[in-house]
Order: structure tokens, then C-alpha cells, then sequence
């Protein structure tokens, strides 16, 4: 198929529909939504349904009840939205449900603004909503890249019970860029046959439940979660390394700030500063065993993690390489967008010091 | 060879249009494009602004810092945005609303009185084009008007097909301009 130019939010919306997601609850709220009017026109000309509820709590709780009868099912807002539905998230990845979260990040804390913003990392890696869970959390930078994630994210949401997120930003959310929509090769799942699509006798009931009231009844239901969060790290990490051998200072980014240090790469190569690109795809899992490989290479002198925020990867990225090499951060927030220029500065000002 | 292009303007004036245009033209063109608006709180009469950068290599941040050309439809874009331009970069000017001239020594800058010429050719709303059609007869690196009208065709859809005629002659109108 040819190439469409499309904006990322309107192409989450259809990539979602090619995925087979044929259920959509949202409310709708700056920078994201596109996503909730592409899926109000889209879904019922295949046979779905939209319904714009009366609020985030109970979009989510929609999203909950029929992911808990096996469909493909999803839910979009930005930040102060996502808040709102963090009790509902906790119940699904407690109930071991599959479906997809899209949060196309503004700025905070509170109403914040509406400008692009990474702030959101931690509540969407460290939980954001009570209890022992993760989401999986995929940060794609292109459109392209965002088209081909949501549908990955379907699956990997299937295939684990699991609740995952696609992390975006508001530039991402908002810019066009020339989109594929490939015939992906479907992964093997397992049936559905713990939804509940009505009981004839001929199966155990089919219970979507989150409550246990026995501690060591829920322990052990927690422990079988973490286990399938352990084949979850070692089936789906993802990540790029872009330009690492011989770099004498690795970047890490993710999202659309990866694209910015992918810039500020050759801006460093022309005054001679050999910088490498680490971009987690996957948030968690996180990529923590190739920032370790990189960081124990003696040629790597220090790592520099950039975000749109006050610095919440830096913490995982300052764990993975474990007092290996000096961690560094560099950041804006608040909607402000860090610029290649100062980035730059900052690599000069680390070399001056750890070189 | 990477074209970086601002372009600013009122909320209006088909300033997301034009920079979608040009996204849409280097597409078909087999480019790599990226176009970024802005988002605020922009609405008709309020600024506002895109960055559209086409290229032969991937495009790395979408955001424009170091403009190859902008294109200032209004003064406030134009007190903005000058300074984005590099070191013999371009920068097109809205003369029909800009009273001034460009501060910088070390750009080529083209006044293009572009809402006198829309009104003369009957409909106020191609000023842009008039402006889009200076640019392109200046930048070497940048897509085909041939490429603009084949993106104007897709993104009108089949309603308003008749619109094509007065775009070319906009166009035309532009570039006229700016070979004179």
C-alpha cells in the first residue's frame, strides 16, 4: 500500500481499526483529540462503536467491561485524563485484562498546559495507579513507528492479559508525516476463553474479578502476574542504539526528544564529539541490560539522558548502568521543547568535566 | 538536501494549509517531509505558525530552529520568525500587511504584496498561494509547483476541483513576481 500523509493522532485511530479494535470510550481533551472524532466517523462504518462518555472514570470503565468480554478495545486522553482513569487501569491489570491506553502527553502537574511533555513517565512506568502492576509502555517516535506500535500493542495486550500504553506527546499527537499501514503478520494468541460471552454449561464460569479478599489468595495472584511480567522482559524489550561504537558520550531519549538528539548528533560530529543515541522503544520494560553492555565499554565516558521534563527516565537510566559511568540529565518542561543548540552545550559542558 | 520552512501568518490566512501543501507535494515527490503546527490557543485572528521540513534523508527533530526560508504573512510573524532564518536563507514577505523591511544584511528577503494580487485575481483567499508561488520560484531544493497542484488536487477532494485554475494562476502570479 501507498504512502498516506496523515496526522500521528488520526493515524493511532486507524491503525487501531486495521488492528481489529472495533470498541472506542473516551472524553475528549487537548492534544489528542483527533483520536476520539477520527473513531466517531471510523467505527461505524466497520461495525464498532463509539461512545463519548459522561467522563474519564467511567471512559475507563467501559474500556474494563468489554475488554472482560474479549474485544479489542481502547481508550485515548493527555495527561490530567489519564489521571482520572488510573483507578480503572489498576482494576484491569488487576482483572488481567487486554486492552490499549493511548496518553498523548501536555504539560503538568495539574491542568498544566496543552504544549508536548514527557512528564508522565513515571506514571505511566512506576504504576500511576495503586498496587503491585506494570503497563507496558510503548514510546514511539514517528508516526510510522506509532501506526506500526499500536498494533503490536494489541497483541502484546492479548497475548499477556495485559493492560499496555502508547505513550506519545503532543507534537507527536499533532504532526503529519507519511504513513504505511502494512499488512503486519498476526501473531499466534491464545483464545479468549476466559471472557465473559455468556455461560451455556458447557465451560467453568468465566469471573472478571479484581477483589481478593484472602491475602494469601492474592498474593499468589499477584506473584502469577509478576511471573508473566518476567517473560514480558524477555520477549518484548525494545530499543535503538543509533551511531554507540566508538561514541565517547551516550544520549538517552525516547520519544519525539530522540529525534531532537538524533539531530544534535551530527551537530556534535562536526565539532568532533563522537555522541551515540540509546531510545528505549519499550519504557518497561526498560532497556536496562543494553545500557549496562554500552555503559561498561571503555570508550563510553558518561551518559547524558534528555527529557521533556524535570528528569524521571535519568532514574532508570541512572540504575541500569549502576555507577558504571557518571549520569547526566538535561531537561524542559512545562510544554517548552529542548533545542539541539543547548542540548549540544550540555555534551560540550559533560566532556569538559568527564573527558 | 533538507528544506527547512517557517511559516506564520493570522489564524486564516491558510498558513497550515500552505505548509501542508508543500508536506504533501514532497510526499508525492518520494521525499521524506514532516509538517508541525502550532497548537495553542490559535484561532482566526490570532497568530499562527508551521515547520515543514522536506528531505532526501530521514527527517530527525520536526522542529525548524534554523529555517532554510520562512514565509511571513503578517508583521508579528515576521518580528518572530526573521531572526529563524540562516545565513543566506530566504525570507517571503507579506508586503499587502508588513509595513517594514527585513532587518538582516546577510538573507535574500521578497516583498510580495500578495493580498493586492489575490483581489486582483478575484478572490482574497489565495493570497498564500500568490505568496507559496514566489517561494517556489526561489527555492531550488524545494518541491514542483507541478507537485503543488497534484497535492491541491488530493486534498480538495472531488467538490471543489474548480478551485485548481485560480491556485495556478496564483501560483503563476507569484513566481511572476519574483522573476521580474
Amino acid at each position: 500500500m501507498s504512502k498516506v500523509l496523515m496526522k500521528g493522532n488520526e493515524a493511532i485511530a486507524e491503525a487501531a481499526i486495521q488492528a481489529g479494535c472495533r470498541f472506542f470510550f473516551g472524553y475528549p481533551i487537548t492534544p489528542q483529540n483527533e483520536i476520539p472524532a477520527y473513531m466517531a466517523k471510523r467505527l461505524p462504518q466497520v461495525g464498532g462503536c463509539f461512545v463519548q462518555a459522561e467522563s474519564e472514570v467511567a471512559a475507563i470503565n467501559m474500556v474494563y467491561g468489554a475488554a472482560g468480554a474479549g474485544a479489542r478495545v481502547m481508550t485515548s486522553s493527555s495527561s490530567p485524563g489519564i489521571s482520572l482513569k488510573q483507578e480503572g487501569i489498576s482494576y484491569i491489570a488487576g482483572a488481567e485484562l487486554p486492552c490499549l491506553i493511548v496518553n498523548i502527553v501536555r504539560g503538568g502537574p495539574g491542568l498544566g498546559g496543552i504544549q508536548p511533555a514527557q512528564s508522565d513517565y513515571f506514571q505511566a512506568v512506576k504504576g500511576g495507579g495503586h498496587g503491585d502492576y506494570h503497563l507496558v509502555v510503548l514510546a514511539p517516535s514517528t508516526i510510522q513507528e506509532t501506526v506500526d506500535l499500536v498494533r503490536k500493542g494489541f497483541d502484546i495486550a492479548d497475548q499477556y492479559r495485559n493492560p499496555v500504553m502508547i505513550l506519545g506527546d503532543g507534537m507527536l499527537g499533532q504532526m503529519m508525516e507519511p504513513v504505511e499501514f502494512k499488512e503486519a503478520k498476526p501473531r499466534r494468541l491464545p483464545p479468549k476463553d476466559w471472557a465473559t460471552t455468556g455461560w451455556k454449561g458447557d465451560r467453568p464460569r468465566a469471573v472478571i474479578n479484581s477483589l481478593f479478599i484472602d491475602p494469601q489468595v492474592l498474593e499468589d495472584h499477584v506473584n502469577r502476574i509478576y511471573k508473566k511480567y518476567e517473560e514480558i522482559k524477555a520477549n518484548e524489550t525494545l530499543v535503538e542504539c543509533y551511531n554507540c561504537e566508538d561514541a565517547e558520550i551516550i544520549v538517552s531519549a525516547y520519544g519525539t526528544t530522540a529525534r531532537i538528539v538524533r539531530s544534535v548528533t551530527e551537530m556534535a560530529a562536526r565539532k568532533g564529539i563522537k555522541i551515540g543515541l540509546i531510545r528505549p522503544i519499550t519504557l518497561w520494560p526498560f532497556p536496562a541490560e543494553t545500557l549496562r553492555s554500552w555503559a561498561q565499554r571503555d570508550h563510553v565516558k558518561a551518559f547524558l539522558t534528555v527529557e521533556m521534563s524535570m528528569g524521571q527516565m535519568v532514574e532508570d537510566v541512572t540504575l541500569s548502568i549502576d555507577g558504571l559511568k557518571p549520569s547526566h540529565f538535561y531537561g524542559r518542561t512545562g510544554g517548552m521543547v529542548p533545542r539541539p543548540a543547548d542540548i549540544l552545550a550540555e555534551i560540550e559542558k559533560i566532556r569538559g568535566v568527564n573527558l | 538536501m533538507t528544506e527547512q520552512i517557517i511559516i506564520a501568518g493570522f489564524g486564516g490566512q491558510g498558513v497550515m494549509s500552505m505548509g501542508q501543501l508543500l508536506a504533501y507535494a514532497g510526499m508525492l515527490e518520494g521525499k521524506n517531509v514532516s509538517w508541525l503546527p502550532s497548537y495553542g490557543p490559535e484561532m482566526r485572528g490570532g497568530t499562527a505558525n508551521c515547520n515543514v521540513i522536506i528531505t532526501d534523508d530521514m527527517v530527525a527533530s520536526p522542529i525548524v530552529t534554523q529555517a532554510s526560508a520562512v514565509i511571513a504573512l503578517n508583521k508579528p510573524s515576521l518580528d518572530k520568525f526573521e531572526n529563524a532564518v540562516i545565513p543566506g536563507g530566504m525570507l517571503f514577505v507579506n508586503s499587502s500587511l508588513i509595513d517594514r523591511k527585513s532587518m538582516r544584511g546577510d538573507i535574500e528577503a521578497f516583498y510580495i504584496p500578495a493580498n493586492e494580487i489575490a483581489d486582483e485575481l478575484g478572490s482574497s483567499k489565495v493570497a498564500n498561494t500568490v505568496v507559496l508561488g514566489a517561494y517556489l520560484a526561489k527555492a531550488e531544493n524545494s518541491v514542483s509547483p507541478k507537485s503543488i497542484i497534484e497535492a491541491l488536487k488530493k486534498v480538495l477532494g472531488p467538490d471543489k476541483q474548480d478551485l485548481i485554475p485560480l491556485n495556478k494562476e496564483a501560483l503563476k502570479r507569484g513566481a511572476e513576481l519574483i522573476q521580474k
